[in-house]
């Protein structure tokens, strides 16, 4: 029998729109159970906020103080003890799922489906290659677990009215000892966040600097929207790395996206491919960016997104 | 210390991809061919650290046939010492890399094996996790800084929320990220001296590894394209339009 297990992504104490949104893509497997496993040093709060969730069938805690941060070599062991009553273990692409769920796959003893985009069918998928390029069906052999990443940009976030149970199962590895978690930096940013906003303001290698960022989150803050930014204005330390756009850096799907001084770079687009409205401000009408851009707009970027400020 | 560094032979970054009008897959003849970016930022950090004296011996290694001698001459002229080819046909998935690493990890006993966070053509992103999960030691992905001391490797990585620091044991994986650092040129007169670089051919028979599959790729196709916007000549005009949309 076909059964789903989906590790819960969360700061301790609110869960993460990511799981949701995976939620969302398991409940397209067609599948009517499905459950959420939440690992933290306290998990009753996130398990609470789960177990809302429309489509949740049951939430399982697992308590342990070495949860309070989220370490691969840690946690894998863990999903793989759980997973032997599952068809099927789902975690959101972001950068944390990307770093526990290959590991726990491979202790399982299976490839992983990477960024599902799409469910055909409870094992057939469609994920992006060669940096959304290309897109290839894929099929997982009967008999084996689906374990599988979601691309959260392409799914809804579940809603919510649900009132599943919640369970707890005890912690079945130890701490290997060989893994330390020392700091993070970044994420106080005023704002909404980059990864679900409905809409985006980002800037590129035009803003030229990181003080001619400064219309840009002004605007922003105007549009209650997060601020991105290009790799090149990234790797340019214009803004921390954490605001980055495109194939290695968050895949999003705002309502509305501004592209300002951004080029085009068929790495960026492919973060904003499910954007529902694009517009692109440049001074070079000859920019890629115009190609996928609803809404084009060739000036200075230093008059015009001012003016675009008092005009919203 | 050892390093062993993967390199995966890739289509070129600059190359804009087509899917085979039959969707049989996509198109790669004569189409130019490099080393994974990501195995390339991954090979110039360990010769880094092999250059600030903190190892001894840079091995590039790649899985396939043998084309991918290619990709590890440009690692030997890059300054790694010497290079193994595991020849391997068909589809090596993610799993089956792992394995096969795993293996020479166990021949070579390295402290660090550096991969890039994941290759450009398939955009997998697992075969560093799914290594030091057989191996059973650290994993420390998509890093953006690495420092060694005492045994240790402290490793800021690039996450969602930010810069995340971790400190991890040696013995261990590591994974790169795009700022970790830029690859250098490789000059003429290293091209030479790399063909006299020792290059050892081993195949996935006689590392005994298992071949993991149970995926199936069934068909290729295009992305769907968006369709072309309008042009506004005007802020008035661009706040217009956005608000015939309900957008503000």
């Amino acid at each position: 029998m076909s059964r789903v297990l989906i590790i819960a992504e969360h700061d301790g104490e609110n869960l993460s729109p990511a799981t949701a949104k995976t939620l969302t893509g398991a409940l397209g497997l067609g599948v009517s159970d499905i459950d959420i496993a939440v690992f933290a040093a306290d998990p009753s709060g996130v398990a609470e906020q789960a177990a809302k969730l429309e489509g949740v069938t049951r939430v399982l805690t697992v308590q342990h103080d070495d949860f309070e941060h989220f370490l691969a070599a840690r946690l894998a062991p863990e999903i793989k003890a759980l997973a032997g009553d599952y068809s099927h273990v789902l975690m959101p692409s972001t950068t944390y799922g990307k770093d526990v769920l290959p590991r726990a796959a491979a202790l399982i003893g299976v490839n992983q489906v990477s960024d599902i985009q799409e469910v055909i069918d409870e094992r057939t998928f469609k994920r992006p290659i060669y940096a959304s390029n290309a897109i290839v069906t894929v099929k997982v052999d009967e008999g084996q677990p689906v374990v599988a990443t979601i691309r959260t940009a392409s799914f809804a976030a579940a809603g919510e009215g649900g009132s599943a149970e919640i369970e707890s199962r005890d912690a079945q590895a130890e701490d290997p000892g060989h893994t330390r978690w020392i700091k993070v930096e970044g994420g106080e940013g005023e704002g909404p966040d980059l990864a679900t906003a409905p809409v985006v303001v980002s800037g590129g290698r035009a803003m030229g600097s990181s003080e001619g960022f400064d219309i840009i989150y002004s605007l922003a803050k105007k549009l209650n929207a997060a601020v991105g930014a290009s790799r090149a204005a990234v790797d340019a330390g214009y803004v921390p790395n954490e605001l980055q756009v495109g194939q290695t850096g968050k895949i999003i799907a705002p309502d509305l996206y501004f592209a300002i001084g951004i080029s085009g770079a068929i790495q960026h687009l492919t973060g904003i491919k499910d954007a529902g409205t694009i517009v692109a401000i440049n001074k070079d009408p000859e920019a890629p960016i115009f190609e996928v851009a609803d809404l084009g707009l060739v000036g200075d970027l230093f008059e015009l997104v001012p003016e675009l400020e008092k005009k919203v | 210390m050892k390093i062993l560094v993967t390199l995966k032979r890739v289509v070129d970054y600059n190359v804009r991809v087509r899917v085979k009008s039959d969707g049989s897959g996509v198109e790669t003849d004569g189409v130019k061919m490099s080393i994974n970016p990501f195995d390339e930022i991954a090979l110039e950090e360990a010769l880094r650290i092999k250059e600030r004296g903190e190892a001894e011996e840079v091995i590039v290694v790649s899985i396939g046939g043998d084309e991918v001698q290619q990709q590890l001459r440009t690692g030997l002229a890059m300054g790694a010492d010497r290079a193994i080819q595991v020849s391997a046909d068909g589809d090596v998935q993610p799993l089956t890399a792992a394995r096969t690493f795993l293996k020479l990890v166990e021949k070579e006993e390295p402290g660090i094996v550096f991969l890039g966070k994941q290759a450009i053509d398939d955009d997998a992103n697992q075969t560093g996790q799914m290594l030091a999960a057989l191996w059973d030691r650290p994993q420390a992905t998509f890093a953006s800084k690495v420092e060694l001391a005492d045994g240790k490797a402290t490793v800021a990585r690039e996450v969602d929320a930010g810069l995340e620091t971790i400190e991890v044991d040696l013995p261990a994986v590591l994974t790169s990220d795009l700022r970790l650092n830029e690859p250098r040129f490789v000059k003429l007169p290293e091209i030479m001296k790399a063909k006299r670089k020792p290059l050892e051919t081993l195949s996935l028979e006689d590392l005994d590894v298992e071949r993991a599959g149970g995926i199936t790729a069934q068909a290729y196709e295009p992305p769907p394209q968006r369709g072309g916007g309008k042009m506004v000549e005007s802020v008035d005009e661009l706040v217009s339009e956005l608000k015939s949309k309900g957008l503000l």
